[in-house]
């Protein structure tokens, strides 16, 4: 009984935010447009419902009623894996995301956390080792595809992803030597309180801003955003590994990407600016009303972390492939080595703090 | 339970393990270590290893092996023109290496197993099993460790000499 009631509440949990994770890239995709048309001085997509709010529906019926072509000459099993493969190391990753109070409620006998899927005591390295795996869609539908554009921006994509997936290691260590844990649910725990407390602000005794900024471009990098987006430049390599995709393999892809980018955004937010927590102890309400704000004040940060990645996209033209490997190696790398060994001492020398 | 799931890892292992030198595509053998890699990280879940688990996906699947494709993909290897007619020197060795392990076992001095943990009852930590790692590779394993990582140094500068060989040579 109390496995079947163990059972339903995960799955529930894990449907709840699959849902949510799913309306997210939704949204984005229109935001996205919005936000690029905007600052581009143009209005976006306006066709489609009132100020264009049904883009979203009209593109995902749109892909999904496409014809679904596997070029000859391609890996079939291969070509149909491949997207498989960078879907679902996307999606894993918020199975150990926090995104409210660590509550632990009663369900017939069984102690239930509402607000994370589970908190394993290893959560951000789980998180590091499935978005290591989702190099492995894109080098696959890069070379099954028998493409030569495929073929090229799958084997850049496996040497971006390598070089910078380091940097977002290492840059992460500063915040795991201040809280001494690995688990999300810690880190969170620790930065209550104020936004003074947030790692990036000071929180733990050394302001980790440097590693943030490391962890962000780095986290760009890793999604293959502009202006890291070589695996898929379009003015050199048609669209790079997913040119010979369409319809709903397509769409695949492109739901990894956005669900990457949401899940780097959440891991940017528990890390450095304090998770659910509110900046100021009063604006997180009364305890009981913890569960709203705490999703609230979470929202908010990712939202402002995904507003960052389409600003940078609007900003900032792409890298030569020559730039990204020596800013990667020889720039990124020797800084977050850099705060890895100021965090240590001052953790060493105030421990506690 | 435990000893199903034991044997389901332990048998994919095996036949993955065989199908990384049994394939002809080396596109399609270094999927088959893919598959070993994060059977391999089950094992240590089973052992309530979780570290040693996510360590195993994060570096051998999340790193070496994408350089390994990396390579195969640059070097665009065909079926032909790999091991395979290294086959009667390796299945001499194998035989050899399989006479060897069933002599020691009808011989009875090494029974297979008598040594071995018990799978189904780890032993619960008290902190978690990163901080025991730890511990452990500062403090009994000092040696081995700083030996590991001298290794991983001289592998790096012979790395960075053999790119610089040329610009050297160039210069005497």
């Amino acid at each position: 009984m109390d496995t079947g009631i163990r059972l339903a509440l995960t799955f529930g949990q894990i449907g709840a935010v699959m849902v949510a994770v799913l309306l997210t890239v939704a949204a984005l995709t229109l935001l996205e447009r919005k936000v690029l048309g905007w600052m581009q001085d143009r209005m976006g997509p306006m066709e489609v419902g009132p100020y264009g709010i049904l883009q979203p529906v009209a593109d995902g019926l749109k892909l999904f009623f496409k014809e679904d072509i596997i070029p000859a000459g391609a890996n079939k099993f291969m070509f149909s894996m491949a997207p498989v493969l960078s879907l679902v190391p996307a999606l894993i990753g918020f199975a150990v995301i926090p995104f409210g109070p660590d509550w632990t409620i009663d369900v017939g006998g069984v102690a239930f956390k509402p607000f994370v899927i589970t908190d394993i005591n290893i959560g951000i390295l789980y998180i590091l080792a499935f978005a290591s795996i989702g190099a492995y869609g894109i080098i696959l539908g890069g070379w099954s595809s028998n493409s030569k554009y495929s073929l090229l921006g799958g084997l850049r994509a496996a040497a971006q992803l390598i070089s910078y997936e380091l940097n977002v290691g290492l840059s992460i260590v500063g915040v795991l030597l201040l809280s001494s844990s690995l688990s999300l649910v810690t880190i969170t725990n620790a930065q209550a309180g104020g936004f003074w407390n947030w790692y990036f602000f000071g929180g733990g005794g050394f302001p980790q801003a440097v590693a943030f900024v490391v962890f962000i471009i780095s986290a760009i990098a890793e999604t293959n955003r502009t202006p890291f987006d070589l695996p898929e430049a379009e003015s050199e390599l048609v669209a790079g590994f997913f040119t010979e995709y369409s319809g709903m393999r397509f769409a695949f892809f492109f739901l990894a990407e956005y669900g990457n980018m949401i899940l780097v955004s959440c891991v940017a937010t528990v890390l450095f600016f304090g998770g659910w927590h509110a900046p100021l102890e009063f604006l997180q309400g009364p305890e009981s009303l913890h569960w709203l704000t705490g999703m609230m004040w979470f929202t908010i940060k990712v939202y402002g972390f995904l507003f960052l990645f389409f600003w940078i996209r609007a900003t900032l033209p792409r890298l030569r492939y020559d730039q990204l490997m020596r800013f990667g190696w020889k720039v990124l790398l020797p800084i977050a080595l850099g705060n890895i060994v100021l965090t240590a001492i001052v953790a060493y020398l105030f421990p506690g703090n | 339970m435990g000893t199903i799931v034991f044997f389901y890892f332990a048998s994919v292992i095996v036949v993955t393990a065989a199908l990384v030198v049994a394939l002809r595509s080396p596109v399609f053998s270094a999927l088959a270590l893919l598959v070993m890699f994060f059977h391999v990280a089950g094992l240590f879940v089973t052992l309530h290893a979780e570290f040693l688990a996510v360590i195993q996906i994060l570096v051998y699947a999340g790193a070496i092996l994408v350089l390994y494709l990396f390579v195969v993909m640059l070097l665009n290897l065909k079926g032909e023109v790999r091991f395979h007619h290294q086959l009667t020197v390796g299945l001499f060795l194998g035989c050899m290496l399989f006479a060897e392990a069933v002599l020691l076992v009808v011989k009875g001095k090494t029974s297979l197993g008598a040594n071995l943990p018990d799978l189904r009852e780890p032993t619960q930590l008290i902190q978690g099993n990163t901080e025991s790692i730890g511990e452990l590779l500062y403090s009994t394993y000092l040696f081995p460790f700083e030996i590991a990582s001298l290794i991983l140094l001289v592998a790096m500068v012979g790395a960075v000499i053999l790119t610089k060989k040329g610009i050297l040579e160039a210069k005497s």
